[in-house]
């Protein structure tokens, strides 16, 4: 090849950098191992996380079965090796299930139009409010206390580099928006309002009310979901009035992966297409009339917009929003509705196991599968737990730490991986882990 | 026309081909047994409702009542549309799309600067493994050392490959990488009185450099790169001023040449106080070879499903790590990992990092992503990274000896991992790059990266990275010189193309006139 090439050698090819710049050492990498070693190396890695129980905890992430189907469809090379579909003749695979990942995402949401994904929740609620600043020409964001907290930070690092401005308003005692101070915080230079649904609470939040307000001001509705099970049994925040619709479909066929991927969404209502980052998929036919999928409204992006793009995103999470689709297809309407119901079950297991244990709830909203009890020392009963090898929850005072009222608050998940005895056990331990703290105190 | 490759195809509409195709397939030795089946598959939602379940779940208790603790205005009923299809229509469906699709397992794939190598199937075994994919992100630091370390070790491995103090590994993908690389430059700026206001940009960059930089707020100003395709320090000392936040500089450039004077290039960007700022989504040349760092690049995003074969998914999940020099490390976005005495430990509060640009995503990053890149690097060690550089790029000028007597070359600048032509040598009897690239679908090859960059008309963009074998890129290149003969003695036949995938070239303008981006009930696309 090197024949070919008319060069004496591979040093010859680089001769184009200059040798000042050359490394003319070996990188200072462990050295190469073959696949025996690596998998055993691999596998004592991943033996030193504890993952015998499924956590109780979800806040943005949660446990649920993957029917083992999702997988095997999804380790199809010609799935998983494929990239953005440039090409659609080649690509029609990739095309039809974005364009299926579309339309159920407008359906649990009941909004008119979805891109084929964002980076995560987080990412597409900021990608969100950006959006509603362009629509309206406004400059002011405006979200809920209540919202998950990263969430809330994503928009406020994204919001600083625009210089938009960003309130944030607080939550009652029922863990939802506090509907007199949202109200107060909106006025006419309102871009957006922002409200989680289910909240970072699990708590069922105000979006109806919330969107009314922000019509009435002439503001976009958005309403982010971590926790999508819950709109098998929740109306679509489409239907409640929001505008907007973002989150993460993670829930459905994506294991949690310590945290990513997971397959984003954004969905908004048709008038405002134009301004909707990201790629979309859309039908149309080929030339000898069949129908067939393509990308389009492409002149929003990037790669044709450069730096007048509705967003600089370019790869997506293609194949996380794949396995999504794949879930969402076995469920169908049938199985998502079972799931909810089971989901919204097991968390009135656990709260009655809690409650028997001890444990009364820190919020008194409606909520769907998360919780957040009064455990007294929350860190305290999560570091016993861990002897234990069960991940109890997420404390609630990492995210508010100057609040003393969230040091007892732990944020727990029940789903259908949470069985009846599962919970006893959990809601027995922390009974134990709290008996603990209190006689070391 | 025979195929004169000797490809086999493996994507053909069984109904669709017509008798006389299948006499050609005859003449290259394609027996029935060679040829897979393509059927015609609906949308899921147009399967119908059967009644059916595809999951199998343990029964709700039927005497439950949401509407008892939840309002009843809140209550879904039945979600209209969606389907009920039981396990086996599902697996059918979705394994009928993906024969639809071509990959990286299906053939050779030379997507010019997506840098499409093999994905090893040690790798998705490894993220498989349920104590990496069963771990929730907010686990007690003490239930997961196993992924803290992990992080840790990529973390160090990636600064080492490219030369930088740190690297933040939170991205989602390339462009959020250069996201959170500008926002430290702003920040860094700040920091010194001024965030100052522009960008420069050479014409060869991604689209995503631009718009990553208007989401900054930084105006852009575009810089012109010479006849030989580099960047000149002349250009650079024209544009750069003290009201300059940075260069961004793709380094090799989009057109696989490598910016041999970046050094000096950094120098008048310092001397300014600006900073410079590198793609990295073409550092498989260079791995081993040389640094970004030691070259003068204060900051640089990976793309480790580019470099370090994580799959690329259909259009992601990406991974988009960003290395900085030491005085951005101050900036960095949280979290990160530390090793301390007592193990390794997330920071996530601002408290300890009280000049970080903040989170740019939830949790930390896509972890999935970083399993199967810390394998790669585990597997090849630092003898095979330099390797990789060294086959990519011989595999790259390979190609471009091959086919620069029938496709137009129009930078003679030595080549790195990539070579762009044109369709110069086409044009006159009317075959266009979009021509060229259809018919590359009926040899059985994806076609390259086409009309990028934007410097070059009709540009032909070939990336063939170091997986591949002289055998693949033998084929290719001779399907690439039958479509040049093609081009002159039956162009007509070149432009039709292509003939064999399920469906013909689409109609994109139909398709954003008319746009129909979801399914409804009824829905007609004729």
């Amino acid at each position: 090849m090197l024949e070919a090439v008319g060069k004496k050698d591979i040093e010859e090819l680089f001769r184009s950098i200059p040798e000042p710049l050359r490394l003319r050492r070996p990188l200072d990498v462990p050295p190469a191992t073959d696949e025996i070693a690596l998998l055993a190396e691999f596998r004592r890695l991943a033996a030193r996380n504890q993952t015998a129980h499924p956590p109780f905890m979800g806040a943005g992430c949660y446990p649920h079965h993957i029917p083992p189907a999702v997988d095997q469809l999804l380790l199809r090379g010609e799935f998983f090796t494929a990239y953005t579909p440039y090409q659609p003749e080649i690509s029609q695979g990739t095309l039809q299930a974005l364009f299926e990942w579309q339309t159920y995402v407008c359906l649990l949401t009941g909004l008119d139009v979805s891109n084929a994904s964002m980076y995560d929740g987080a990412t597409a609620t900021a990608e969100a409010a950006l959006m509603a600043t362009r629509i309206t020409g406004r400059r002011k964001v405006v979200l809920s206390g209540a919202l998950h907290p990263e969430y809330r930070q994503v928009v406020a690092t994204y919001l600083a580099s625009t210089g938009d401005e960003l309130v944030t308003v607080p939550f009652g005692d029922d863990g939802r928006t506090d509907l007199a101070a949202l109200r107060g915080a909106i006025d006419g230079q309102t871009a957006a309002v922002i409200v989680g649904y289910p909240n970072f609470f699990g708590v069922v939040d105000v979006v109806a009310e919330a969107a009314a307000l922000a019509k009435a001001a002439g503001a976009l509705a958005i309403s982010a979901t971590a926790e999508p099970v819950a709109l098998g049994l929740l109306q679509g925040p489409g239907q409640l009035g929001a505008d907007v619709a973002v989150g993460t479909f993670q829930s459905f066929g994506n294991p949690m992966s310590f945290g990513g991927p997971a397959p984003g969404f954004l969905a908004v209502r048709e008038s405002h297409l134009r301004q909707i980052p990201g790629r979309i998929a859309g039908a149309t036919v080929d030339k000898h009339g069949r129908r067939g999928f393509v990308l389009t409204l492409s002149t929003r992006e990037q790669h044709i917009r450069r730096e007048r793009a509705t967003s600089n995103i370019c790869t997506n999470s293609g194949l996380a929003a794949l396995a999504a689709t794949i879930h969402l297809s076995l469920l169908g309407g049938r199985g998502l509705s079972e799931l909810a119901r089971l989901n919204f079950e097991r968390a009135r297991l656990l709260r009655d196991a809690m409650k028997r244990a001890g444990f009364g709830l820190r919020f008194s909203g409606p909520v769907f599968n998360e919780l957040v009890f009064e455990v007294g020392d929350a860190e305290q009963v999560v570091g016993q737990l861990a002897e234990r090898g069960i991940a109890a929850g997420a404390p609630l005072s990492r995210w508010f730490p100057d609040e003393p009222r969230m040091k007892g608050a732990l944020l727990c998940v029940a789903t259908e991986l949470h069985d009846p005895e599962l919970i006893e056990l959990f809601a027995g331990a922390v009974r134990d882990a709290r008996a603990a703290g209190a006689s070391r105190n | 026309m025979a195929n004169p490759t000797g490809w086999k195809p493996n994507m053909e509409a069984e109904k669709s081909m017509s008798e006389a195709r299948e006499a050609q397939a005859g003449e290259v030795g394609l027996g029935f047994g060679a040829r897979g089946l393509t059927f015609e598959e609906p949308l899921v939602f147009e399967r119908g409702s059967s009644g059916r379940l595809g999951v199998s779940l343990p029964p709700s208790s039927p005497s439950l009542d949401p509407a008892a603790e939840l309002p009843r205005e809140l209550l879904r009923g039945k979600i209209d549309g969606l389907p009920e299809l039981g396990e086996l229509e599902t697996v059918r469906h979705f394994t009928r799309l993906s024969t639809w699709n071509y990959g990286i397992d299906t053939g050779f794939y030379p997507l010019g600067s997506c840098t499409m190598k093999y994905n090893p199937k040690s790798s998705e075994a490894l993220a498989r493994l349920p104590g990496f994919a069963d771990a929730h992100p907010l686990l007690p630091a003490s239930m997961c050392q196993g992924a803290l370390e992990l992080i840790y070790r990529l973390e160090r491995a990636l600064s080492e490959i490219a030369g930088f103090a740190a690297t933040a590994m939170s991205p989602a993908a390339g462009a959020h990488g250069e996201l959170c690389g500008l926002m430290m430059i702003r920040a860094y700026h700040v920091a010194r009185g001024n965030p100052r206001r522009k960008v420069l940009i050479p014409d060869t960059a991604h689209g995503t450099n631009p718009a990553s930089s208007a989401l900054n707020g930084y105006q852009v100003v575009q810089l012109e790169s010479g006849p030989d395709g580099r960047l000149h320090p002349e250009t650079v000392r024209a544009a750069m001023d003290e009201d300059v936040a940075a260069v961004m500089i793709t380094n090799p450039n989009t057109l696989g040449i490598f910016e041999t004077h970046v050094a000096e290039i950094a120098e008048i960007v310092h001397a300014k106080g600006g900073l410079l700022y590198g793609d990295g989504a073409n550092l498989n040349a260079l791995l081993g070879v040389t640094r970004p760092g030691d070259c003068g690049f204060d900051v640089m995003q990976f793309n480790l499903h580019k470099t370090f074969a994580t799959p690329h998914g259909g259009g992601g999940p990406g991974s988009g790590p960003v290395g900085v020099k030491e005085a951005l490390v101050p900036y960095l976005p949280l979290p990160s990992v530390v090793r301390e005495k007592a193990g390794y430990r997330l920071v996530t509060d601002a408290k300890e990092r009280p000049q970080t640009i903040g989170k740019l995503r939830e949790f930390w990053g896509n972890f999935g992503m970083f399993v199967r890149a810390w394998a790669l690097i585990r597997e090849y060690g630092p003898e095979g990274l330099r390797r990789t550089a060294e086959l990519a790029v011989l595999n790259a000028n390979y190609l471009r000896a091959l086919l620069r007597d029938d496709y137009f070359l129009p930078y003679e600048t030595d080549s790195l991992h990539e070579v762009v032509f044109d369709d110069k040598l086409q044009k006159p009897s009317g075959v266009t790059t979009m021509d060229v690239a259809k018919r590359l679908i009926d040899h059985g090859f994806h076609p390259p990266t086409v009309y990028f960059p934007l410097v070059v008309h009709g540009a032909l963009m070939i990336e063939p990275t170091e997986t591949e074998s002289k055998e693949t890129l033998d084929r290719f290149a001779a399907a690439m010189r039958s479509i040049a003969q093609e081009s002159k003695s039956a162009p007509d036949a070149v432009k039709a193309s292509p003939e064999k995938p399920i469906r013909a070239r689409l109609d994109e303008t139909r398709a954003a006139r008319k746009p129909v981006l979801r399914w409804r009930p009824g829905m007609k696309v004729e």
